[in-house]
């Protein structure tokens, strides 16, 4: 069975997906990242999407859950690299994957995820915290 | 409309999606075709492919280069022996679904094509063919 690796880095976890999805792979993905997750604490998911030349609606969808389910479990989701022609034929397609961030590259798409943590950390304070 | 040449793929499982994809990868490009129209036809038949896989169980496939004129395309035939579409023009719909997708997988993959056919007859099969030309 193939698998698609989750790499953990600092509070970030990152997944480049190298190979040409179907639907079984992206499910098992979707299932695999919001376990890892939950059982790492990450604040932050990348998604590096460069290398896969087609995202129909159901890969679509699988992003827009893991972003979902991510959430919920307190971490921000971007996905990074989605290369011009994917854009268009999603637009065309009728999927413009509102609710999912995305960034042009990794580096950018980890800026974005640090502001927002940051964003996030900064609304949260309080001023009887304990680590203060 | 002269094919230039045919070539046919049984889809049964998920899995089979890649190396079909791959196909019509490898003929658009035969046919010169952009990238972002074969990123379109590509998208369309995935889409095609997965309804098959979802209500008939997979079905078969046929992938042909055409030639009219001077211009050089691809022709995708779908064809399953499911339970076929009563309302075709409902399923049409953007956002309908009998199943619990998005339902765009019909009207999306014809807005990415030049040519979509569809024909089904209840209890017997769906077809669809879709035409995209390198220029198109």
């Amino acid at each position: 069975m193939d698998k698609i690796p989750i790499l953990k880095l600092g509070s970030f976890l990152l997944v480049t997906i190298q190979v040409d999805l179907y639907d079984r792979l992206a499910l098992n993905l979707e299932a695999d990242l919001v376990q890892m997750v939950n059982k790492t604490n990450a604040k932050g998911v990348l998604i590096d999407i460069s290398a896969v030349s087609i995202v129909d609606s159901f890969m679509g969808r699988i992003f827009g859950n893991i972003a979902s389910m991510c959430k919920i479990l307190d971490a921000e989701t971007v996905v990074v690299g989605m290369q011009p022609a994917v854009a268009i034929t999603l637009i065309e397609l009728g999927l413009p994957l509102a609710g999912v961030h995305t960034a042009l590259d990794i580096d950018k798409g980890m800026n974005l995820l640090s502001s927002k943590i940051e964003k996030d950390l900064s609304d949260e304070d309080e001023p009887d915290d304990e680590d203060q | 409309m002269i094919t230039l040449s045919k070539d046919s793929m049984k889809i049964v499982k998920d899995q089979d999606v890649v190396p079909f994809r791959a196909r019509v990868k490898e003929c658009a490009v035969k046919v010169k075709m952009g990238l972002v129209n074969q990123t379109k036809l590509i998208t369309a038949a995935s889409e095609l492919v997965r309804n098959m896989l979802k209500y008939a169980r997979g079905g078969e496939t046929l992938i042909e280069i055409i030639n009219q004129g001077r211009d050089n395309g691809i022709r995708l035939t779908f064809k399953d022996n499911g339970p076929g579409i009563a309302d075709i023009p409902l399923a049409m719909k953007d956002g309908y679904s009998t199943g619990k997708s998005l339902g765009l997988g019909l009207p999306g993959a014809k807005r990415l094509v030049n040519e979509f056919n569809i024909t089904s007859v209840v209890d017997k099969g769906t077809t669809v063919v879709i035409v995209k030309w390198a220029n198109g």
